[in-house]
C-alpha cells in the first residue's frame, strides 16, 4: 500500500490543455474521490497516475518513488475500467489469474490466491464460465477480482460504478467501500456524480477546465466550499446563491441584502464590489417574522422533507424544509438565515471569501 | 393477432427470397459442375455435341494429367509385360504408355508456397502496420494510408513492364521470393485496411488493462489483441490467399520454369496431344480444392468477419 503524492501535473494534447498543475497528495489506505463534470480532466490524471498517459511536466510519486516516466507495467498499480475491460476470449479464471501469470507465479499458487480472492468478492460459482455472458454486477467484481489479486500499491478506478444500473449501482458502492475498509488500499477514484463522491469518499478533489477547484474531505467540501462551481456542484439542490452589490469590513458578521441586514460568519477579509451569498437549501427556514421576504413560486414534496422555490430580490432560491410546513405557492413568506454556515463569494473570480466558517480548509486548499 | 410481424418476413417473402437464392447459386455453380464433371469424362465424351450429361466416369483426365506418355506401335505394346496399375492400363487403351510424370504436381507445389507464404506475409506485416495505424501517432498518417491504398487504385497489371524490368534487374524473375514478395506488395494495402478496421473495433481498454497488469506492450498485441483480431486476420487471409492462388497475369509474364504457379500452367495441357480437356478440368478442379478447404476450415470466422463490427455487445 502506498501513498501517492501528485506535484505540478500538467497535461496538454496538442492546444488543449487536460489538467493544468494539478498538486495533491493521497494517503496511505485513502478512498480518494476525483470528482468533476465530463471533460474536467480527472481521468487524464487517473490515467498519468496510472502510465497510460504520459504527463507534459509535472511528478507523481508512488510510495516515495518517482513514476511519472515509468511504463504502466512498472508501476504496481491496478486499475478498474468503467466498461470492465475483461478479456473476452478468456473465462473468468483466467481472467483474474492473468495479472500473476505475468508475474510468473507459480501455477499452485496462482489457483490459490485466484479462489482466496473469488471467496472474499463471492463469485467462485462462476470461475469457469466465459465473461461474455456474465451480468454487469459479475463482470463488475471479476473485474475488481483482476484488481485486487496482485495485491498491488493502489488501485484506480475509473467510473467503475457507471456501467451499472441506479439499483445495482448503489450496492456495488457499498461493497466497495467494504472491500476498501476490509483492504486498507489505497483508492483513487473517478466519478462524475457527486453523492457517490460523498458517500464514498475519504477525501475528495474537485475539477473544472482540468484546474483543481478544491481539496478535501466530503464534510469540508460541501460545508466550506472554496469557489462557486464547488458550491454549485456539490449538493442537490445546489447552494442558493443571491447576488448582490456592497462591502464587507474585516470582522463583519453580516452583510446588507435589498435593505436587509442578513447573518454571516466573521468576515476575515475586506472586499468591496459584486458579492454572492451562498447558503445551502438545509439551512433556510421559512419564517413569517423575518424581514427578509420571498414568495412561494412551487413547492416539491420529497416525502420527509419538500423543496420550495422562492423568488426574492436577489434572485430564486430553493429551500429544503419539512415537508408538514405549509408552503402554498403565490404567498409571499419571511426567510430565516442559518448565517454560520453561509459562504460569501466574489462574484467576478467565484473564490469564497475567508470567513470564520473557511479559513480553515481555505489556507491549505 | 395477424402473422404480420417487423422482424419475421412473411412466408411469400422467405419462397421468394429461397427461390432467388438457389436460381443465384444455381447459375454461379453451374461452370463449377461442369468443370467437375469434365475432369471425369473420356474425351470423347468432353467434346461429344450435344453435351453429354449422363457418361461412364472415368480418370482418364487425372491420369492424363500427372503423366507424361509416348505413342507406341501395337507389336510394340504387345511385346510389353502386362500392365502393372491401374493408370498405366488406362494408358495402353490408348496405345500409349507413361513415359514419365507431368509437371502438374511442382507447379502445384509452387502454387502452395508463393499463394501461402505471401498470404502469410501480408497478414503479418498488415497486422503490424494496422495496429500502429490504430493506436499510435504516426506522423502524415491520413496522407500514408491513403498513399498505401492508391496501390489499388489501377489494375497491378498496368505496371507489368516496370516490375518486369525490376524483376530481371534483381535477379527475382522465375523465383519464389519474387512471387511471394509481388503478391505480398499487391495484398498488402488491402490487408493493412481491412484490419486497420478489425483493430479500430477492439478497446484500447484491454490493452491497457494488460499494460497494467505488468505486460509490455508488444505481449499485450499478442496475447490480447491478436486474439480479439482472430475474425479480422481470418477473412483478411482469405481474401489475400483468393487474389495469389488465382493471379494469372503475372505469374504468366514473370515465371517459366522453377517458380510457374499452376494458373499459368494448366493451360498448357491443352496443347499436349491434342486438346485434352479432362485433363484441364481435372487440373482445374485439383486447383480449386485448397482454396476451397482453407475457406471451409475459415468459414465461421469469414461470417462474423463480414459482420464484425455491425453490432455492438
Amino acid at each position: 500500500m502506498a501513498e501517492i503524492v501528485i506535484n505540478n501535473l500538467r497535461k496538454e494534447f496538442g492546444s488543449f490543455t487536460a489538467v493544468r498543475s494539478s498538486s495533491f497528495k493521497i494517503e496511505d489506505g485513502e478512498f480518494f474521490m476525483l470528482l468533476g463534470p465530463s471533460g474536467c480532466g480527472k481521468t487524464t490524471t487517473l490515467r498519468m497516475i496510472a502510465g497510460l498517459e504520459l504527463p507534459t511536466s509535472g511528478e507523481i510519486y508512488i510510495d516515495g518513488e518517482e513514476v511519472s516516466r515509468k511504463p504502466a507495467s512498472e508501476r504496481d498499480i491496478a486499475f478498474v475500467f468503467q466498461m470492465f475491460a475483461l478479456y473476452p476470449h478468456m473465462n473468468v479464471r483466467k481472467n483474474i489469474s492473468y495479472p500473476l501469470v505475468s508475474q510468473g507465479m507459480a501455477r499452485a499458487a496462482v489457483r490459490a490466491k485466484v479462489a482466496e480472492v473469488a471467496r472474499i468478492l463471492g463469485i467462485e460459482d462462476i470461475l469457469d464460465r466465459p465473461v461474455g455472458g456474465l451480468s454487469g454486477g459479475d463482470r463488475q467484481r471479476v473485474a475488481l477480482g483482476r484488481a485486487i489479486v496482485r495485491d498491488p500499491k493502489a488501485f484506480m478506478m475509473d467510473e467503475p460504478l457507471g456501467a451499472l444500473d441506479a439499483e445495482f449501482r448503489e450496492h456495488m458502492a457499498e461493497e466497495l467501500r467494504a472491500l476498501h475498509d476490509r483492504m486498507g488500499a489505497t483508492t483513487v477514484y473517478v466519478t462524475h456524480d457527486q453523492l457517490e463522491a460523498m458517500q464514498m469518499g475519504d477525501k475528495i478533489v474537485v475539477m473544472n477546465h482540468g484546474v483543481i477547484e478544491q481539496f478535501g474531505t466530503p464534510q469540508d467540501i460541501y460545508d466550506k466550499p472554496a469557489t462557486m462551481f464547488v458550491a454549485d456542484f456539490i449538493g442537490s439542490p445546489s447552494m442558493n446563491f443571491l447576488r448582490f452589490h456592497g462591502a464587507v469590513e474585516q470582522g463583519a458578521t453580516s452583510v446588507t441584502l435589498h435593505h436587509q441586514a442578513l447573518p454571516m460568519p466573521e468576515a476575515r477579509e475586506p472586499f468591496d464590489g459584486d458579492l454572492v451569498y451562498g447558503v445551502r437549501p438545509e439551512h433556510l427556514r421559512l419564517s413569517d417574522a423575518a424581514p427578509y421576504r420571498g414568495r412561494v413560486l412551487a413547492a416539491e414534496y420529497l416525502g420527509t422533507t419538500q423543496i420550495v422555490t422562492l423568488a426574492t430580490p436577489n434572485g430564486e432560491l430553493k429551500a429544503r424544509i419539512a415537508s408538514d410546513q405549509p408552503a402554498r405557492p403565490g404567498e409571499t413568506v419571511g426567510l430565516d438565515f442559518n448565517g454560520a454556515t453561509v459562504t460569501l463569494f466574489d462574484n467576478q473570480s467565484g473564490r469564497a471569501l475567508r470567513s470564520d466558517l473557511n479559513e480553515g480548509v481555505l489556507a491549505h486548499g | 393477432m395477424s402473422g404480420y410481424s417487423i422482424t419475421e418476413p412473411s412466408l411469400r417473402q422467405k419462397w421468394v427470397a429461397g427461390t432467388l437464392v438457389v436460381a443465384y447459386a444455381l447459375i454461379t455453380i453451374l461452370p463449377l459442375i461442369w468443370i467437375l464433371t469434365t475432369g471425369f469424362k473420356s474425351p470423347t465424351d468432353a467434346i461429344s455435341y450435344p453435351p453429354k450429361v449422363i457418361f461412364e466416369p472415368s480418370l482418364e483426365g487425372y491420369v492424363n494429367l500427372f503423366t507424361t506418355r509416348t505413342r507406341v506401335s501395337p507389336e510394340a505394346l504387345a511385346a510389353l509385360p502386362p500392365p502393372a496399375t491401374w493408370y498405366e492400363e488406362i494408358v495402353r487403351n490408348r496405345d500409349m504408355v507413361i513415359a514419365g510424370p507431368s509437371r502438374y504436381g511442382e507447379r502445384f507445389l509452387n502454387s502452395i508456397i508463393i499463394g501461402f507464404g505471401s498470404t502469410f506475409l501480408s497478414i503479418f506485416l498488415g497486422t503490424l502496420a494496422a495496429y500502429a495505424f490504430s493506436r499510435f501517432k504516426v506522423p502524415l498518417k491520413d496522407d500514408l494510408l491513403f498513399f498505401i491504398l492508391s496501390t489499388r487504385m489501377m489494375p497491378p497489371i498496368a505496371v507489368a513492364i516496370p516490375i518486369f524490368l525490376m524483376f530481371r534487374t534483381l535477379g527475382l524473375s522465375d523465383t519464389h521470393l519474387g512471387m511471394i514478395l509481388l503478391y505480398t506488395a499487391v495484398n498488402i494495402s488491402l490487408a493493412v485496411w481491412l484490419l486497420k478496421g478489425f483493430i479500430d473495433e477492439i478497446p484500447r481498454e484491454y490493452e491497457e488493462a494488460a499494460l497494467i497488469d505488468g505486460y509490455t506492450r508488444f505481449q499485450a498485441f499478442r496475447k490480447v489483441v491478436l486474439p480479439q483480431a482472430a475474425t479480422g486476420i481470418a477473412s483478411t487471409a482469405i481474401f489475400c490467399l483468393i487474389f495469389a492462388w488465382n493471379e494469372y497475369a503475372f505469374a504468366v509474364l514473370l515465371t517459366s520454369g522453377t517458380a510457374q504457379t499452376a494458373p499459368p500452367f494448366i493451360p498448357t495441357i491443352i496443347g499436349v496431344g491434342g486438346q485434352d480437356w479432362p485433363a484441364v478440368a481435372a487440373g482445374a478442379t485439383l486447383f480449386l480444392l485448397p482454396v476451397m478447404i482453407f475457406t471451409i476450415l475459415l468459414r465461421k470466422h469469414l461470417l462474423r468477419g463480414i459482420t464484425f463490427g455491425a453490432v455492438r455487445k
